[in-house]
């Protein structure tokens, strides 16, 4: 027999508690601002020469929001997936394959979208 | 009492006979209810929006790339499929946006009661029709 608090401790069996589901709140929650800021921008910037867009989207203010927002879309995406795979992939082996795959392709997006932000801006 | 196909398991009762036994909660046995097909929506435009971040993603490496790359970029999006894809982009935003907010609402405890429920995904789905037509409408006068 466990404690109550020996178990609040443990997590339980998925060793994770409600991390999962806060981080996929929280991400939810940025994205809102971020999410009306960037199609506003895109909006206004619509059929913009190259250097422009490149200038706009160094700038500090912008480079920031560009890459908070990149942050929690990455983040929420890779969250989003994961329960779907978990949902739908039922053998152990092929649900770890595609889960792996996931991630990384989630994370090689996220860095390339870092990296250019980071080229215009500095 | 009728079941939909799969809907059933063969199991053993107390006397060791074999019975079907339902299978519940199952998909197959529900009608299809605004509350669940909103909810796979909900899914279905997120994993869009995933395919739809590598078209951000392009974007921005392109932007930071020669004017050759943001050329191509901006052609692509220009062209008939690319604006295909991006009104698509723009519905599953619009509504993934507005369906995530009744979501957080839900988390909050608000309008989790079923007419409050009901009411709530009709108004988002009228809310991202407008929503994605005054985009375009705003996007394409100013293009």
């Amino acid at each position: 027999m466990r404690s109550a608090l020996g178990r609040v401790r443990g997590l339980g069996s998925a060793k994770s508690g409600t991390g999962h589901w806060w981080a996929q709140r929280l991400t939810a929650i940025a994205l809102v601002p971020l999410a009306v800021w960037f199609v506003l921008s895109l909006l206004a910037h619509l059929g913009a020469p190259h250097a422009a867009v490149a200038h706009w989207i160094g700038r500090p203010v912008n480079a920031v929001l560009l890459l908070a927002l990149i942050v929690a879309l990455f983040h929420h995406l890779q969250l989003g997936l994961q329960v779907v795979i978990e949902d739908y992939i039922h053998g152990e082996g092929s649900r770890l394959a595609v889960l792996l795959s996931m991630r990384a392709a989630v994370a090689l997006l996220f860095l390339t979208a870092f990296v250019a932000i980071l080229r215009m801006a500095l | 009492m009728k079941h939909a196909p799969g809907a059933l398991r063969m199991a053993r009762n107390s006397d060791g006979k074999w019975v079907e036994r339902p299978l519940s909660p199952h998909l197959q046995i529900y009608r299809p209810q605004i509350t669940s097909t909103l909810s796979i929506f909900h899914r279905i435009t997120g994993v869009g929006l995933g395919v739809g971040a590598l078209l951000l993603v392009w974007w921005l490496a392109a932007a930071a790339g020669t004017d050759a790359d943001y050329a191509r970029a901006a052609g692509f999006i220009g062209s008939p499929l690319g604006l295909i894809l991006l009104f698509l982009w723009t519905a599953a935003l619009a509504y993934h946006f507005l369906n995530g907010i009744r979501h957080l609402a839900w988390d909050a405890g608000i309008g989790f009661e079923l007419p409050a429920a009901h009411a709530s995904g009709k108004l988002v789905v009228v809310a991202a029709i407008v929503l994605t037509l005054l985009v375009w409408v705003v996007g394409l006068v100013i293009w």
